[in-house]
């Protein structure tokens, strides 16, 4: 059929097309793709052949920037990357400079950071239910997870005063103290959660509809997952108990009960119900802190111009989508020589040929859709 | 495991590894030509199997390329540094060991200008293909594009 023609995709490999071979681009502007993402993909009927992400759509060098920026700069740049879980960025450059400086984080600092992180990654997997469902066809747990997350961000916006880009955590703890309708808005928030939660698990674990375009869809083996450098639910769900809030505890998590979902069947529905569980773990880590938000200060003192010694610092923090490694490199000044940001969406991306190949392409948005990608977090 | 046995076997797959002292990991440097050799020994013998980051450092007068390895069995953490010739940088690949490589090595390659020998698709990732230059290299000068402060 396509056999007369040399139908080479000018982006993709110097590879002619076998006969009944075709190319079909997916993006840069595709609903599914949730952002900028170019995939270049190979199709023999229906069936994948191969995957190529083409990147950079909305690259904007965060890496090279940060080295023209302060200490103190820095982190409002690394909120622009992976956008829904802003917070937990910054907490990652936040404990990296600390590291560097060998500073104490008062202890009411830290529990707000932990309070304000779970906040985020329950926000995080909503929206990220949300659209997933909508990729597959149904559009009304959108409404309801949309409705939870519009909650939690009218709460970052009374204590931090932005709804996406918070920029609430600083080297030495956070921006400003807590609002006064913090607790009880959270509070209220919960209570509220745990029963809608069960409403949307009515709405989509048990869909038959969703559970036939996920059940054994995208498979990605322990070992795969581990080779591919996958992080998160993703390789939680694959039965790689990498959780770092667990392994590598940081910022008072390891005083705190909770549990690392970890599922076996590496599917797109055991990504999806991994997720799930983790949205009840984190409530249980702020139910266990809410009550008890020590009193005190909520910055430690810190001299206004940061400068780190010599030296290498790296630190790692659990995001909604994975592990964030933030590596900076000093020579002694007030701005990093190097900063490298270790994304969780950029190595679970490279999975997805390996994941996809072989299924059809229909299936694709099931695979695509559980690996959570945000794009700005792939391209930084 | 401890710190000392996991330097003593390094010592033993390559008696030319120098440590760095007062680092929080294990940090080593490799001369290009063993880093393969010694990555297999790794995977293999010490079930190192995650790649966590992978990334270049530009010095100026010479690149380095700087590799975190971890074991998901042992939470083993290792930094590997393998210095280059800034003219002509060349390493060779790890993909096939860790696949997560591939896609990492290949943003070294766009931003650093390294060549990853053996690699299975060494081309640009992210930049436009007709992109000149090494942007993350600290000699890059855009003149249209970038602000200094």
């Amino acid at each position: 059929m396509y056999s007369e023609t040399t139908l080479v995709n000018p982006g993709s490999s110097e590879q002619p097309l076998r006969d009944g071979q075709l190319v079909i681009n997916v993006g840069p502007q595709h609903p599914a793709t949730h952002g900028v993402l170019h995939l270049v993909i190979t199709l023999e009927g229906e069936t994948i052949i191969k995957i190529e992400p083409h990147l950079g759509y909305i690259h904007r060098s965060i890496e090279k920037m940060s080295e023209s920026l302060t200490y103190r700069q820095f982190i409002y740049v690394t909120s622009r990357m992976d956008y829904l879980s802003a917070h937990i960025n910054n907490l990652a450059c936040a404990l990296c400079v600390e590291k560097g400086m060998q500073l104490e984080i008062p202890e009411r600092a830290q529990v707000i950071r932990i309070i304000m992180s779970e906040l985020t990654r329950i926000a995080s997997h909503e929206l990220w239910i949300g659209a997933m469902a909508m990729d597959l066809g149904a559009f009304t747990p959108f409404f309801y997870t949309f409705r939870e997350r519009e909650t939690i961000n009218d709460i970052m916006e009374q204590t931090c005063g932005a709804r996406l880009t918070m920029n609430y955590m600083v080297p030495g703890g956070v921006m400003y103290d807590l609002h006064p309708e913090f607790v009880p808005r959270v509070k209220s928030f919960i209570a509220q959660f745990t029963r809608k939660i069960s409403e949307l698990e009515d709405l989509v674990t048990d869909n038959i509809i969703f559970r036939n375009r996920t059940v054994g869809i995208g498979v990605l083996s322990k070992e795969d997952a581990i080779s591919f450098g996958c992080t998160g639910p993703v390789a939680r769900a694959s039965g790689v108990e990498g959780d770092i809030r667990k392994r590598f505890p940081y910022s008072g998590y390891e005083k705190l009960q909770f549990e690392q979902c970890i599922d076996t069947a590496g599917d797109s529905f055991a990504r999806y119900i991994v997720r799930i569980r983790e949205m009840y773990q984190s409530i249980h880590i702020i139910e266990q802190l809410i009550d008890a938000i020590p009193e005190g200060d909520y910055q430690a003192k810190t001299k206004a111009v940061i400068k780190l010694p010599k030296g290498e610092f790296y630190t790692r923090v659990e995001t909604a989508r994975g592990e964030l490694g933030v590596y900076i490199v000093s020579e002694g000044g007030t701005t990093p020589y190097r900063i490298k940001y270790r994304s969780p969406g950029f190595s679970n991306l490279s999975a997805l040929n390996h994941m996809a190949s072989g299924s059809k392409i229909g299936d694709l948005m099931a695979t695509m859709g559980t690996l959570d990608l945000v794009i700005p977090d792939i391209d930084r | 495991m401890d710190k000392e046995a996991l330097k003593l076997y390094l010592l033993e797959v390559e008696p030319s590894v120098v440590f760095e002292e007062g680092t929080e990991w294990i940090t080593l440097s490799i001369a290009a030509a063993n880093w393969k050799a010694v990555a297999q020994h790794l995977r293999s013998d010490r079930k190192m199997d995650f790649l966590f980051c992978v990334t270049g450092v530009d010095w100026k007068t010479h690149l380095t390329m700087v590799y975190h390895l971890r074991s998901t069995q042992t939470d083993e953490t290792l930094v590997i540094k393998i210095q280059l010739d800034r003219n002509n940088p060349e390493v060779e690949t790890v993909s096939d060991i860790w696949r997560t490589a591939e896609f990492h090595e290949r943003e070294a390659f766009e931003m650093f200008g390294v060549q990853f020998a053996h690699h299975p698709d060494l081309r640009k990732l992210i930049l436009p293909d007709d992109f000149e230059g090494f942007p993350m290299r600290k000699d890059f000068e855009d003149p249209v594009n970038m602000i200094k402060l």
